[in-house]
């Protein structure tokens, strides 16, 4: 049964695409929004909008039964959740069904299962995923926890199983370490939690992120290679880049089809990602998570391949067979996308939620950018900093870097203050061109005043 | 009589967390520097603060109103 009228319950630059895709394959699209989105360029583009309740999101893309009402009202055959929001839901993926429509995206039991930390991270061993070694669980026994110790080898980082919020983290260099270290972290998780159960796991120090983009069918799954998502801050990636650099080709054919093992074993229907660390030292990948959604960063997977991935989640929801086999998916090039937040990064990331005056997109073969932006635009105060993504495609990585560099300088985004002078001094970098870059590099960099009014340019 | 603006626009909350009591109730003497109410903006949570010290009369929103940048929030007496 394929997809005739398609509801999309997400907003910003994602809505934007999902409309896009939906339209290439000449579905029908009805625009879910909150009151403060009213205005919003998905709304405009899409045949149809809904309004779906309040700017809080809570009371409109977060409210299950609501998004779900206003689909079913609208006639939906389907529904996109996007990425953020209700997309990792499987409460909602299955009051979708049950209201008889099509979730774009994996079964309620496969997101529930691979949302799981213990149950993903035995998916993923049960398929032969790497994982970090560690203890399955807590440890009270502190002979057990030095015997285990020794096996994984050393560094080990010793955690609170009750824990949260980085307390009662350690780590241990060596077996006095873990003698003296573990009764502290026994301690303080004591007194933070009222459990004093603690864990432990190999340390991978400076690791890299690397994450392959995977879609599957339900029966069949295959790859779309990976992307390089090591430049982050609190977490959040800043600079995406497919391929990953300098990676070994047995290593990343061995990683790619761990994920595919990880995809079949789990019946994957739809866009899904396999997070993995990298450490490099070592030449070692180890599972992180599965993400059962379509990226924020799935352009520069597009861009290297050629593939349209938001029109094939679609497609493989509404029960077509994958259009593609591993053997027609090629890399061609270098992509890199950098995220445009509404943010002052010289001013500590303070958000900034104004009007969009004059817009200046670059346009020229071998550059994207996915936004929702349009001059004269309020962008809500009460979402995401997230305002679009440039995304740029060369021969090389070296090239791909000139060419974001002359990209930033095109860009203008006016009435705004925007990430963009943090990419500007990124592109700039010599340890970003050489690709001496990890999860934990960007914000000692940034601590250490690398970016300021100089070397990010004028924004 | 002192009005506290809200420094930027977003959603205005009067307890730090939902379990949590209000910030301030009426007739609550007010330090420079109290905190009074947090506004989430794009997903940050900016914490209000009195600029000149006085009695708490009362917020001049709700909880979790929708406020624009210059918006009054509360009053001091």
């Amino acid at each position: 049964m394929s997809i005739q009228r398609l509801f999309i319950a997400n907003r910003g630059e994602i809505a934007v695409r999902i409309v896009r895709a939906a339209q290439s394959l000449g579905i029908h699209t009805i625009q879910a929004h909150s009151e403060a989105d009213a205005d919003m360029l998905a709304v405009r583009m899409a045949d149809e909008a809904v309004c779906i309740g309040p700017a809080q999101a809570a009371k409109s893309y977060l409210d299950v039964a609501r998004v779900v009402q206003a689909a079913n009202d609208a006639g939906a055959d389907a529904v996109h959740p996007g990425y953020g929001f209700l997309a990792e839901s499987p409460g909602f993926a299955r009051a979708v069904e049950a209201a008889g429509m099509i979730f774009v995206g994996p079964s309620a039991d496969t997101i529930e299962r691979m949302g799981d930390k213990v149950s993903a991270r035995q998916a993923a061993e049960t398929a032969g995923v790497p994982v970090v070694a560690g203890s399955d669980g807590r440890i009270d026994d502190m002979e057990v926890a030095a015997k285990l110790a020794d096996q994984i080898g050393y560094p080990v980082l010793i955690k609170a199983s009750a824990g949260g919020g980085g307390r009662g983290i350690r780590i241990a260099q060596t077996p006095g370490d873990l003698a003296k270290l573990a009764p502290q972290a026994r301690q303080e998780a004591q007194a933070a939690f009222g459990d004093g159960g603690i864990y432990i796991e190999k340390f991978i120090p400076q690791p890299r992120h690397i994450e392959v983009q995977i879609m599957g069918d339900g029966t069949d799954a295959i790859h779309c290679f990976e992307r390089e998502c090591s430049l982050q801050r609190r977490r959040q990636k800043v600079w995406e880049e497919a391929p990953a650099f300098d990676l070994p080709e047995p290593t990343r054919e061995a990683m790619c089809a761990s994920a595919v093992n990880l995809a079949r074993a789990v019946g994957y229907r739809g866009a899904g990602t396999v997070e993995y660390l990298y450490d490099a030292a070592s030449d070692e990948f180890y599972f992180i998570e599965m993400n059962t959604r379509i990226q924020v960063e799935h352009p520069v997977t597009e861009m290297v391949t050629g593939l349209d991935l938001v029109a094939m989640m679609i497609r493989v929801a509404g029960g077509e067979p994958l259009p593609v086999v591993q053997s027609d998916i090629h890399r061609k090039g270098h992509a890199i996308e950098v995220r445009l937040n509404a943010e002052d990064p010289l001013n500590k990331f303070m958000p900034f939620p104004g009007v969009v005056g004059t817009l200046d997109l670059p346009i020229s073969d071998g550059i994207r950018v996915d936004h929702f932006l349009y001059e004269g635009y309020q962008i809500p105060p009460f979402y995401d900093s997230l305002i679009g993504k440039l995304i740029v495609h060369a021969g090389t990585r070296e090239a791909a870097i000139d060419k974001m560099a002359s990209a930033l300088d095109a860009i203008q985004i006016g009435g705004l203050k925007t990430t963009i002078p943090l990419h500007k001094a990124l592109a700039k970098s010599p340890d970003v061109r050489a690709g001496r870059v990890h999860t934990q590099w960007l914000e000692p960099w940034l601590d250490a005043g690398n970016l300021n009014s100089q070397t990010g340019g004028a924004s | 009589m002192a009005n506290i603006q809200s420094p930027v626009p977003g959603t205005f909350y009067h307890r730090p967390s939902p379990e949590d009591a209000a910030f301030k109730s009426p007739g609550d003497s007010v330090a420079v520097g109290d905190t009074i109410g947090l506004v989430e903006v794009m997903k940050s949570f900016i914490e209000v603060q009195a600029e000149e010290a006085g009695t708490f009369a009362d917020y001049a929103v709700e909880n979790e109103a929708a406020v624009s940048a210059g918006d009054v929030l509360a009053t001091l007496k």
